[in-house]
């Protein structure tokens, strides 16, 4: 039995249980980011907002909401705009917080491939984050079906087809995902357990393990500058903290976030109360029909810059160019072979690299909208060829890159 | 700044993206239909069958039948014109409109396919044009006569045996105008102009009339008389379905699945967005779509009110809350810098 002393005040007892000012020390006041940086650093922060937000309204939905191919598509549309009070303003918030994370992961990912954050130490960081990306992918596809609307059914037809993988006929793998011939009730409910439980949950431990991995590396910065934490931590302490680069998280770097924060928070609640649209497709308030086929089938935009990499090609050679997608960004960190962790405007051809990609990247996504005829078609198909072509590409530009 | 500069470029690549995904994109998807104000002249119908002559002499077809159609619809709708100049006499058309209240009354029942519609706001709910049609020649007026070889086959075609002469169309329409024209609410509007087709569950309406409340036997949990209301609503729904090749949709949330335009023009001229369709124009005059739309609002966007109000208010906290943090932010950093 260890020793305890009779508490002095909620404080010490709670000190001498959980060790509250340690962690306090460890998690905030002495836990260190560089003080060069800009409001990008505070997208982490940003998402993580948008996720409790997609939390909480999620826990809110999930009252009311039916699981049953008869009543799915009215318990979202009726029971919960209708009859539930703010029903339909949880719901806006889900959808546009569902689309809106898309938007701000992939600010934070460009982010990272601009300054380089992936790179000598930050390895972890990267491919923690890539997980993430993908484990939000399966969450927002599989919420996707929940409200069985046209787009719900057609989407998720279209996308367990992927699996039957072309001409290797793997039609008892899409049976086996479906759980029937076609999505239907089978269908219905393991997707609804995918987004409720086991996807959140995944979330919230990768979450656990992308801050953990930043733990020793530290958070990058502006100029790329490697910095000696314990030393300019001593300096910060000694109360030089104009003169020290670094800064506490709490409330140092807390502060500047929240600004930002509430900034994306009128942006985001604009968005919830006069543009939702844009998040919740026409399309899909029609109710799952397996009869009738909707004229245009698209994923959400956020999808649909790999959507393009598969449609331009022959479906065989658009699979595994769609496979290529999927996993390409995860080997970003050992495909960079440059010696150098800098922004992209100190690397010379890396630079163009980035621009390009994040131009060719819009392109794909606008073709995987439009109809794949005419000018659109070649023009996806070229799109496609450049993204792969990029990534060939990589791994010599940035050998020959000379060290700064 | 340089933050200012990087939220600019965050921001353009953003609303670009958002450009081609959205505006763009749905641009190219959607056929653009023009929109002729709810005034029926006809020009719409008339430019489908020239788009069909040019279609069918693209592919060397024979355009015989159609150049027959183009003359018969141009002729239609210039006398409907002719028409529409006549003085009708109120008193003289109430004469008339004891023979529409044939088929046109309180409680009438499937005939041939649907239930004729009440009258009883005829003159607010349709443009007067377009009643000077149907009057005529119901099938041209609906945009239907496609589907009869003899327009008299049309459910209402016998009208045309029965007021014949122009003066007495006038006269007619011209009783609608004047008596059935008061003020009509968004429910009889949606039930009167669409009702007997569409359903909207989320509004309790069916093709026979509202739902019921329901009242269970409690000895055995069922309700009788909901069974019998039940089986009246699936009869008439079948006598629908067989008439017009599928059962309409129901309109409950038909507002939000569809954009403004798309209701507006379809509504119009149902065939310029959806060739072929067997809904037949309606002839809703502008005060009168205003009124489905607001029924079809309250049935599919029910909480508009509430989300125009609250919108604000939650915008207005969050500026507070924006200014809080940034003097927050400013405190903290002043020994930073």
């Amino acid at each position: 039995m260890a020793h305890f002393t009779k508490a002095t005040s909620l404080h010490d007892w709670l000190n001498q249980r959980l060790a509250v000012d340690t962690l306090r020390r460890v998690l905030a006041k002495e836990y260190w980011i560089p003080k060069d940086i800009n409001f990008l650093w505070a997208m982490g922060m940003v998402l993580a907002i948008t996720f409790g937000l997609l939390l909480v309204s999620g826990i809110f939905l999930l009252m009311y909401y039916q699981p049953n191919v008869n009543l799915a598509f009215d318990s979202v549309n009726y029971t919960i705009m209708k009859e539930v009070e703010f029903g339909w303003l949880w719901r806006h918030i889900h959808g546009v917080a569902a689309s809106v994370v898309f938007l701000i992961i992939y600010i934070h990912m460009f982010t990272g491939i601009y300054y380089g954050s992936y790179k000598k130490g930050r390895e972890l960081i990267w491919i923690s984050g890539m997980l993430l990306f993908v484990t939000f992918s399966a969450e927002a596809f599989s919420g996707y079906m929940l409200p069985w609307g046209q787009m719900s059914y057609w989407a998720g037809m279209v996308i367990t087809n992927l699996f039957s993988l072309g001409d290797l006929h793997m039609n008892g793998l899409v049976e086996w995902i479906r759980g029937d011939y076609v999505p239907g009730q089978a269908f219905l409910n393991r997707f609804f357990m995918l987004h409720v439980l086991l996807l959140p949950l995944v979330i919230m431990a990768l979450i656990g393990l992308h801050f953990g991995t930043l733990r020793i590396p530290h958070v990058n910065n502006q100029e790329g500058e490697e910095i000696d934490f314990e030393e300019e931590a001593a300096k910060y302490k000694a109360g030089k903290k104009a003169e020290s680069k670094v800064i506490a998280f709490a409330n140092d770097f807390l502060a500047k976030d929240m600004f930002v924060v509430s900034v994306f928070l009128i942006f985001f609640f604009y968005l919830v109360f006069y543009h939702y649209d844009f998040a919740m497709d026409p399309v899909n308030f029609d109710p799952a029909d397996p009869l009738k086929t909707p004229a245009h089938i698209y994923p959400e935009w956020y999808f649909l810059w790999s959507y393009e990499i598969l449609r331009p090609f022959s479906t065989n050679v658009g699979l595994v160019a769609f496979g290529f997608a999927q996993v390409i960004f995860f080997l970003l960190p050992f495909l960079d072979k440059s010696p150098n962790a800098k922004p992209a405007h100190k690397r010379g051809l890396f630079k163009v690299w980035f621009w390009v990609m994040l131009v060719d990247m819009i392109i794909l996504t606008a073709m995987g909208k439009l109809p794949p005829e005419g000018i659109f078609s070649t023009i996806g198909l070229y799109a496609a060829l450049t993204f792969i072509g990029l990534w060939i590409i990589l791994p010599i530009i940035t050998k020959m890159e000379k060290e700064v | 700044m340089r933050e200012l500069k990087i939220l600019a470029v965050v921001v353009v690549f953003t609303l670009i993206t958002y450009y081609l995904v959205e505006p763009f994109a749905h641009g190219q998807m959607h056929k653009h239909t023009e929109f002729n104000n709810f005034n029926y002249n006809g020009k719409s119908d008339i430019e489908e069958v020239e788009h069909k002559i040019a279609v069918a002499k693209a592919a060397n077809e024979p355009t015989e039948e159609l150049e027959k159609k183009l003359e018969e619809k141009k002729q239609f709708w210039a006398d409907v014109e002719k028409i529409a100049q006549l003085q009708g006499d109120v008193a003289a058309g109430e004469g008339t409109y004891a023979m529409c209240q044939g088929c046109h009354f309180e409680g009438a029942t499937n005939m041939g396919g649907v239930t004729p519609p009440s009258l009883e706001h005829a003159g607010s709910l349709y443009d007067k044009k377009y009643l000077i049609a149907l009057v005529k020649n119901p099938a041209m007026a609906m945009n239907v006569d496609h589907k009869f070889k003899d327009p008299a086959m049309h459910p209402m075609g016998a009208i045309m045996g029965m007021v014949t002469s122009d003066q007495d169309i006038a006269n007619v329409v011209a009783y609608l105008k004047a008596k059935k024209a008061g003020e009509v609410t968004s429910k009889e509007a949606f039930v009167e102009a669409c009702g007997r087709c569409h359903a909207d569950r989320y509004m309790k309406w069916t093709q026979v009339g509202f739902r019921p409340a329901a009242k269970e036997d409690i000895k055995t949990g069922k309700d009788i008389n909901m069974l019998k209301f039940e089986q009246k609503v699936a009869e008439e729904q079948k006598a629908v379905a067989e008439y017009m090749g599928k059962l309409p949709p129901d309109l409950s949330i038909i507002i939000r699945a569809r954009s403004e335009h798309f209701l507006k023009t379809f509504v119009e001229d149902p065939q310029s967005q959806l060739g072929g369709t067997a809904m037949p124009r309606t002839g809703l005059s502008k005060e009168g779509y205003e009124k489905v739309e607001e029924f079809l609002a309250d049935s599919g966007d029910a909480k508009r009110h509430e989300r125009a109000e609250l919108g604000p208010k939650v915008l207005i906290y969050l500026l507070i809350f924006a200014i809080f943090a940034y003097l927050w932010k400013k405190e903290v950093w002043r020994d930073l810098h």
